[in-house]
């Protein structure tokens, strides 16, 4: 089966050998939710810009519904519909400006722009606001204009370059919503780069992680995080408790890890929950309360990269587009 | 869709924004008059100078607007379409099937059509304060052509402006140079009758002078061929040089493949 999205070995290099993508392979299935996840600066958006082809890579091959995004541009741009970071907006038209301009320089005519404009309004919550200019829009209306306008055409492909980043909880969790339903109800391929790992882990069928430019981790979520498969137990003690005859025994079980609640060991295999709480028992040790925390795909980070993605600070990507 | 659609819907967006920033157009509107109202006050007794072509000062200076005005819509429209590309939505453009030549042309359409209005402004003005354009009717068509065509070669150095950098502040930048070569042209004198040596030469040298002088010549003269020709030439010289140097330099902006 071909895939809707087939990377080999791609490569985009900037001034002063800066490579913001380092050579990565991946494919992505038709109708797959795909989340590339990784810290500001690994490389997503460059990928990005690149499958779209607004970018050329410096080496590589990747193909986007069958078209190679060098030879083929023109057909990659019919294929796909895009939401790039900032929702690059006008903010002097209106909404239902935007989206007939979108719909009619991709060839869509007269009568039916006014229906699918009408129909992308409302399904997207902008039907009252559809005739106000975007200067008023707040920061989740821009965004859902945004996959409004990357819709506009019905691609087959879509791609979400952190199509959440500063949105509030309720706008964060009705685009989760749409993305669920475009795949569920219309097959829609969507390639989503974030760097909320919440997000990967709700939306995406595969996740890939990329950190300085090449993939380090790929898989689904689950299989992300059996493969490190180690949870957490935290303890949060009692007035009473020994804090250090709880790390005692909570030593014996794997490697300590940082707890604002109180001590937490990361297991290692020697004993599960039941050890713990036997063990903890035995030494006559009493706790408030005892967490079991299963592993997250910041877990995975860690083990692939030795940081932790959440909280994550790293220099911003050179900007895609050539000086 | 076709190239001129993609054109007709790009220069139509282009119109909505100048129209919904009032300043884009009341600017260009008035002050040009504003200060040819005030430099015909001033300097009519120029008309006096032997030599001096026409006896109101008012005809003599009535294409400084057309000049001015075009200015004024050249930086405003540079200024428009670096805001896209620092926006993203020139990206935004791009990920559409529209052709290259289309934004470019659609972004100049929009000017031009700005431009238009402004030139039908300025002569519905003169006219009124009691111009008579020498050249006739005719002449007035050809005055207009040639103010469009004036705009477009302006246009294009916008538009080469901000496609070069990609700076709202670099286009803004740009008006004071306009001004200059606006200023040192024979915009307030005919060129014989300027008599400091450097200014005459230099305002010689402005092609500027000659557009000024084409449209001049329409207004106080009637048919004159050598000025017609020379301003003609010069606008579509340049219309074609900018719109070349910004085509290969949208190429380079709009990296897409």
């Amino acid at each position: 089966m071909e895939q809707a999205i087939e990377v080999r070995g791609l490569v985009r290099e900037f001034k002063g050998g800066i490579h913001a993508v380092a050579g990565i392979d991946l494919d992505v299935a038709p109708g797959e939710i795909y989340g590339f996840l990784g810290p500001n600066g690994a490389g997503k958006s460059t990928t990005v810009h690149m499958l779209t082809t607004l970018l050329p890579p410096t080496a590589g091959t990747a193909k986007v519904g069958g078209h190679d995004i060098v030879a083929e541009g023109p057909a990659v741009r019919r294929t796909i519909g895009a939401a790039l970071q900032e929702a690059a907006l006008d903010p002097l038209l209106t909404g239902r400006e935007h989206l007939k301009l979108q719909l009619a320089l991709h060839g869509i005519p007269r009568a039916e722009r006014d229906r699918r404009t009408d129909e992308l309004l409302e399904r997207v919550g902008l039907r009252l606001a559809a005739d106000r200019k975007i200067g008023g829009y707040s920061g989740g209306m821009k965004r859902r204009l945004d996959l409004a306008l990357a819709l506009a055409h019905r691609p087959r492909i879509l791609f979400l370059d952190e199509p959440t980043t500063g949105l509030d909880p309720q706008s964060r969790s009705a685009l989760w919503d749409e993305v669920v339903r475009l795949k569920r109800d219309e097959g829609v391929t969507v390639f989503l780069t974030t760097q909320y790992l919440e997000e990967a882990d709700v939306l995406a069928d595969r996740v890939g992680i990329i950190d300085h430019g090449r993939i380090v981790a790929e898989g689904t979520p689950a299989a992300l995080k059996a493969e490190i498969g180690r949870p957490t137990v935290e303890a949060v003690p009692t007035e009473e408790t020994e804090p250090a005859k709880l790390e005692a025994i909570f030593g014996r079980f794997g490697e300590l890890q940082p707890s604002t609640a109180g001590v937490a060991v990361r297991l290692d295999g020697k004993g599960g929950l039941a050890d713990v709480v036997r063990a903890l028992d035995s030494a006559d040790v009493t706790v408030a309360a005892l967490h079991l925390h299963a592993p997250t795909l910041d877990d995975v980070f860690l083990a692939k990269t030795g940081r932790s993605l959440e909280g994550e600070e790293e220099p911003s990507e050179p900007e895609p587009a050539p000086a | 869709m076709s190239l001129g659609s993609q054109i007709l819907h790009l220069a139509r967006r282009s119109v909505i924004r100048t129209l919904r920033q009032p300043a884009n157009w009341i600017t260009p509107l008035i002050f040009p008059l504003a200060l040819m109202a005030v430099n015909s006050g001033g300097l009519q007794a120029a008309t006096s100078l032997p030599g001096f072509p026409t006896d109101s000062f008012v005809a003599f200076f009535l294409a400084f607007p057309f000049i001015q005005g075009a200015l004024f819509s050249t930086v405003n429209a540079g200024v428009d379409l670096a805001r896209d590309i620092q926006t993203g939505f020139l990206n935004r453009l791009a990920l559409t099937p529209m052709q290259s030549t289309a934004l470019l042309v659609g972004h100049l359409g929009g000017v031009i059509v700005m431009g238009f209005v402004q030139a039908i402004w300025y002569l519905a003005v003169g006219l009124a304060i009691g111009v008579r354009i020498e050249a006739g009717v005719l002449g007035t068509v050809v005055l207009l052509v040639l103010a469009v065509l004036i705009v477009t070669a302006f246009g294009s150095f916008g538009a080469l402006a901000a496609l070069r950098t990609g700076s709202t502040e670099a286009v803004h930048s740009l008006f004071p140079v306009f001004f200059v070569f606006l200023f040192i042209s024979s915009m307030n004198l005919p060129r014989n009758l300027i008599e400091t040596d450097w200014f005459q030469v230099a305002a010689s040298a402005n092609p500027v002078s000659y557009l000024i002088e084409a449209i001049r010549s329409l207004v106080i003269q009637g048919w004159n061929e050598e000025a017609l020709a020379l301003g003609f030439a010069i606008a579509i010289g340049l219309s074609i040089v900018g719109l070349t140097l910004s085509s290969l330099s949208l190429r380079t902006r709009l990296a897409r493949t």
